[in-house]
């Protein structure tokens, strides 16, 4: 299988207060197109940080990013969000809705930003498919949290990407629909063939996906696989 | 699928409106900032249209004439000859300043007399009540009186003046005469009487200060540029001057083009004020975009997508609150030529003006662009990994080459804007050298108030002191914006009452103590004995008459009138040789003035000696006359050659007999001169009755008395006062809506924190006291800062303007300094009230 997203020699510091601050060191790994993927560790070990290199919102201090075989470290950020816009999804902690646009105008947005005509019938079949489908002329403060994301979701897979980052997807919701959202984010990126890249301090949630990837304090300390490899 | 596609700019504009649903009434409540600085700005720049075409329209009933020359010295034959050979019709004037009598009250106030013979006007008319009399008063013995002096002397049609040797019978009430303004009448009122009785009047002695005005006009149409060409070199060598009706047009035109010019600027700031509070406003409102733009950033959005979106916001609602300003300076365009009536020699009707409505329009989109763009180019810097964390950045002014650049052009345009207005390029770079520094200083206020607070914090204060004070600097403070709207405005305000404190101070100096107050002028040499016996029957301090002899100077070295105004590089004054000079002679000098360079003599050395004299060290510098120089000149006919032999500085503020040029002994004492008398008259009644039986007996002597010139110079500061104030009002207003905006705005960044402190138990009286303290240190330092910024303008202007002392009238400045802490204290209050009245979970749900 083909390999969508490699990182290699990756380190990240910022300068604080005078002092170099190291958020992550030496990070290798490459990710398989289609295959399900969870990095963990404790608040502070950079697994955020390390989503946001890996998805182009943030440019590394050493190494290198391939998504798609494309190099993001040789790319503006125009260029990167262009390529966030073509090849990329996310869903996140808080939602990340427009919140003066309705739930339909939030799921549209990013075929609008392709330029692309007639998207609000696909915009329409996948708030069905969340099961929002009576909800799209609401605003996101008219929606609860579940339903948030619920649109988030939909916003993410509407522009048909080929990897998936979601940063603790269930981290604001309550536990049945945390259950719910997380049986939804799977279903949809099976059947999308999508390849999923997930943040999370949850184990069980983890456990799900096909490969786990430790950090702590910056560094891999663990890269396995699961029961649910292929 | 393409990917170089793009979203088109129908979808920027689309989610420009998108993303202002929620924003609609903020956005406006930013722009509602600059809604009156275009609307003082089409309503001044409409009031100079609509004068303009009164100009064209009235440019002949202007000068009431198709030609006038005029010249203060007497018409030598050959220009009489000239006079009598030009027209189809001619009338003649004279002016000049003299006292009336009112019979029927026996009060006396100095008057211009204007002696009229013929039909002048020939266009426009004398306007007068009742109107037959504008053309009846010149068929007998009777005379046309200034309306407010009619009002002011409780005089009546039909009651009887004295002007000199003759009573007039009042034909009629003066409402209006070609030319004349209201504050021209208010200085001096004047008094049309028919020209054959001038003789008579005893008024039209040699010496005497008449001004003679021909007016012509051609039944037919005449080339009146070439007619001018051809008698202009005449006149030039007379010293006499001329109008045509196109140049009256073109000088008042010039004249209301400075008055809307300086409008224009005074509106300006008002604009600039609410430009500030635009550019804070969009700056929260940025702040407050973060995230949005981001997670639009993150969705594959580019910098300038993100920026054109935000930007098509502000310009469209710029646009608006244009249009709204527009709207407003129309109506208040309507009430412009009422409160400018004083000022304004032509009636002007208020009428719709596009090309001014179109000016403002430009002017606010122009001017909401570029102050918005400030904040906004930030957008193209904000990171989509704001997504992750929230306020990952901060934006820094100094990393961004752009927003130098974005500064750089606002400076740019307030230069020229200024320089559109004065046309003068050093003047418009001093006006903006002048707004940058005030606002700066007021910035730099504020950000010294906020580190003292902050560095010097008064830890033991009581815990709503201390909160009141931690919000002037805490993060999403408004000190910065407050401080300078309401600080601008207040100093607009304040340095208008300490100049006009500073005037009227000037005035009042030169008749407190023993100084004088009173001055005769035009005592003719045989009345000299009579008049200082009649002052001493009053027991006022008369230490004899000053003699004033009338001069004209004809060369300064080989320099004469004609060569300087065909050579401009000679550094003298065009009116050194125009002017006539009044000079006096004697062997000493007065305690007004003292020898700064040279020697004075004080006597001519024999009837053939060389004649030294001294001038006004200002008027020599000015131009460029040194000592050693040879002056000369014509004493009525005769020429004397003179040498500069010192300068002198002369303390022009107070009351005595000052002169530019003084003579020493022995030279003009055969020369026509009439005397000049001045004393101390300590109270009212007492000069009155001078005054009465000075004109009585003395007809021809003017008396000025200094507390009739304070009372003129007070309504002239207030007309032009009522004027600044006028259009000052639009900065203080703009400084309330500012105000207003920026608590509203920063209601929403202080809603939260004011809930959380509900919500752990603070009262709503501590609340309360919280917000009245933050905002009533705001008021308190912004006015502060206003006061003392206009305190500082105020000393340069006394010292440097008027060269006066400077004074501190604290009364009315403390009467600002409350109302701006009060008003400031109340709108914070009133806008903040939801917090304090309503449940804190309702606001939260609907605020946050």
């Amino acid at each position: 299988m083909a390999t969508i997203l490699n990182i290699q020699n990756l380190s990240k510091t910022y300068q604080s207060a005078g002092r170099t601050l190291t958020v992550l060191e030496n990070i290798n790994f490459s990710v398989e197109a289609g295959s399900t993927m969870a990095i963990v560790g404790p608040s502070g070990s950079g697994k955020t940080t390390l989503l946001g290199l890996a998805a182009g919102l943030d440019r590394s201090t050493t190494g290198s990013v391939e998504l798609n075989n494309i190099k993001l470290d040789q790319l503006n950020e125009d260029q990167r969000a262009s390529i966030r816009n073509q090849h990329v999804g996310f869903i996140f902690q808080s939602f990340q809705l427009l919140p003066t646009l309705t739930a339909l105008e939030n799921i549209m947005v990013p075929l609008e930003l392709r330029g692309e005509k007639n998207i609000k019938p696909r915009a329409v079949d996948l708030l069905r498919k969340v099961g929002l489908g009576d909800r799209g002329h609401h605003y996101p403060a008219q929606l609860s949290g579940g339903e948030q994301q619920r649109v988030s979701m939909a916003r993410a897979f509407i522009n048909k990407p080929q990897i998936l980052f979601t940063d603790e997807p269930t981290g604001n919701l309550d536990a049945e629909t945390s259950r719910g959202i997380v049986e939804l984010i799977f279903n949809l990126n099976k059947e999308a063939g999508t390849t999923l890249i997930m943040v999370t301090h949850d184990l069980e949630l983890a456990n799900q996906t096909g490969r786990i990837i430790k950090l702590k304090g910056g560094r891999i300390v663990s890269d396995e696989t699961t029961a649910n490899s292929n | 699928m393409d990917e170089k596609r793009g979203p088109n700019f129908s979808w920027l504009v689309k989610m420009a409106w998108r993303d202002s649903r929620r924003n609609r009434s903020r956005l406006f409540l930013f722009v509602s900032s600059i809604i009156l600085g275009i609307a003082a700005m089409v309503a001044i720049y409409s009031l100079g249209d609509n004068m303009s075409e009164e100009v064209d329209r009235q440019a002949a009933s202007l000068l009431g004439a198709d030609l006038m020359i005029g010249s203060g010295k007497q018409v030598s034959p050959a220009i009489q000859k000239m006079v009598d050979s030009l027209g189809d019709r001619r009338s003649e004037q004279r002016m000049f300043p003299s006292m009336i009598y009112f019979s029927k009250t026996n009060k006396t106030r100095l008057v211009q007399v204007r002696a009229l013979g013929g039909e002048f006007p020939y266009y426009g008319a004398l306007e007068t009540v009742p109107s037959s009399a504008g053309k009846t008063f010149r068929n007998g013995q009777a005379a046309l009186v200034d309306q407010t002096m009619m009002l002011q002397y409780d005089a009546k049609v039909g009651d009887s003046i004295k002007i000199g040797n003759v009573s007039f019978v009042v034909a009629g009430t003066l409402i209006n005469a070609p030319g004349q303004t209201g504050l021209s009448a208010s200085v001096a009122p004047p008094v049309y009487i028919p020209l054959q009785y001038l003789e008579q009047t005893g008024l039209s002695q040699k010496g005497s200060r008449i001004v003679t005005q021909f007016f012509f006009k051609f039944d037919e149409p005449v080339n009146m540029e070439k007619l001018v060409d051809d008698i202009e070199p005449r006149l030039d060598i007379e010293g006499m001057s001329y109008e045509t009706v196109e140049t009256q047009k073109q000088n008042t035109a010039r004249s209301l083009e400075d008055l809307t010019d300086f409008l224009s600027l005074v509106s300006f700031i008002a604009l600039l004020l609410g430009c500030v509070g635009v550019a804070s406003a969009i700056h929260i409102y940025v702040r407050e975009k973060i995230k949005s733009v981001a997670i639009l950033r993150c969705l594959g959005a580019k910098g300038r997508q993100a920026f054109l979106i935000y930007l098509i916001q502000i310009v469209v609602v710029g646009f608006i609150g244009s249009l709204a300003g527009a709207a407003l300076g129309t109506i208040i365009q309507q009430f412009l030529p009422i409160a400018f009536k004083d000022f304004l020699p032509i009636k002007v009707t208020a009428e719709f003006s596009w090309s001014a409505i179109g000016q403002g329009l430009l002017l606010g989109i122009v001017i909401s662009f570029l102050f918005a763009l400030a904040p906004l180019v930030s957008i193209r810097k904000i990171s989509p990994l704001n997504t992750l964390r929230l306020s990952f950045q901060r934006f820094s002014l100094f990393k961004d080459p752009v927003k130098w650049l974005v500064y750089l052009a606002i400076i740019g345009f307030i230069w020229a804007f200024c320089y559109l207005q004065i046309k003068e390029v050093q003047e418009s770079i001093g006006f903006s050298i002048v707004i940058v520094i005030a606002f700066l200083i007021l910035v730099g206020s504020a950000a010294l108030l906020m580190w003292t607070v902050r560095r010097f914090f008064p830890n033991r204060w009581n815990y709503l002191w201390r909160q009141g004070l931690a919000n002037l600097y805490r993060p999403n403070n408004q000190t910065t914006i407050l401080i300078v709207a309401i600080g601008l405005g207040t100093a607009i305000i304040c340095t208008l009452f300490s100049i006009r404190a500073i005037l009227l101070n000037r005035i009042q100096l030169t008749a407190q103590g023993n100084r004088s107050n009173t001055i005769l002028f035009d005592i003719q040499p045989q009345q000299k004995d009579s008049v200082i016996a009649l002052a001493k029957q009053f027991n006022l301090p008369v230490e004899g008459t000053v003699p004033v002899v009338n001069m004209r100077l004809e060369k300064v070295n080989n320099i004469t009138g004609e060569v300087l105004r065909k050579d401009s590089t000679i550094k003298m004054r065009r009116g050194l040789f125009d002017r006539e000079y009044r000079v006096t002679f004697r062997d000493s000098l007065i305690s007004s003035e003292k020898i700064t360079k040279g020697r004075w003599s004080g006597k001519r050395e024999g009837p053939s000696g060389t004649v030294f004299i001294s001038l006004d060290e200002n008027y020599a510098t000015n131009n460029s006359i040194k000592i050693g120089d040879t002056l000369t000149f014509n004493v009525q006919g005769a020429v004397i050659s003179t040498i500069v032999g010192s300068f002198r500085k002369v303390d022009w503020g107070r009351v005595q007999t000052n002169f530019l040029v003084l003579f020493p002994t022995g030279v003009l004492e055969e020369a026509p001169m009439f005397h000049v008398l001045v004393t101390r008259i300590e109270s009212k009644d007492v000069s009155a009755r001078l005054q009465q039986q000075m004109v009585q007996r003395f007809p021809n002597v003017t008396i000025i008395d200094l507390s009739a010139v304070l009372n003129i110079v007070s309504n002239i500061i207030d007309k032009v006062g009522f004027i600044i104030r006028f259009m000052a009002a639009f900065s203080i207003f703009t400084g309330l809506i500012v105000l207003i905006a920026s608590v509203m705005i920063s209601k929403y960044q202080r809603i939260q924190e004011s809930v959380l402190l509900r919500t752990i138990g603070a009262s709503r009286k501590q609340i309360f006291y919280i917000t009245a303290l933050e905002y009533f240190f705001l008021g308190a330092l912004a006015a502060a800062t206003g006061m003392f910024l206009s305190l500082g303008i105020s000393f340069l202007v006394a010292k440097f303007m008027f060269e006066t002392e400077f004074i501190l009238k604290w009364v009315p400045l403390l009467i600002v300094f409350v109302s701006v802490c009060f008003l400031t204290v109340f709108i914070g209050l009133i806008n903040s009230r939801a917090v304090v009245t309503r449940p804190p979970l309702e606001i939260l749900r609907e605020e946050v």
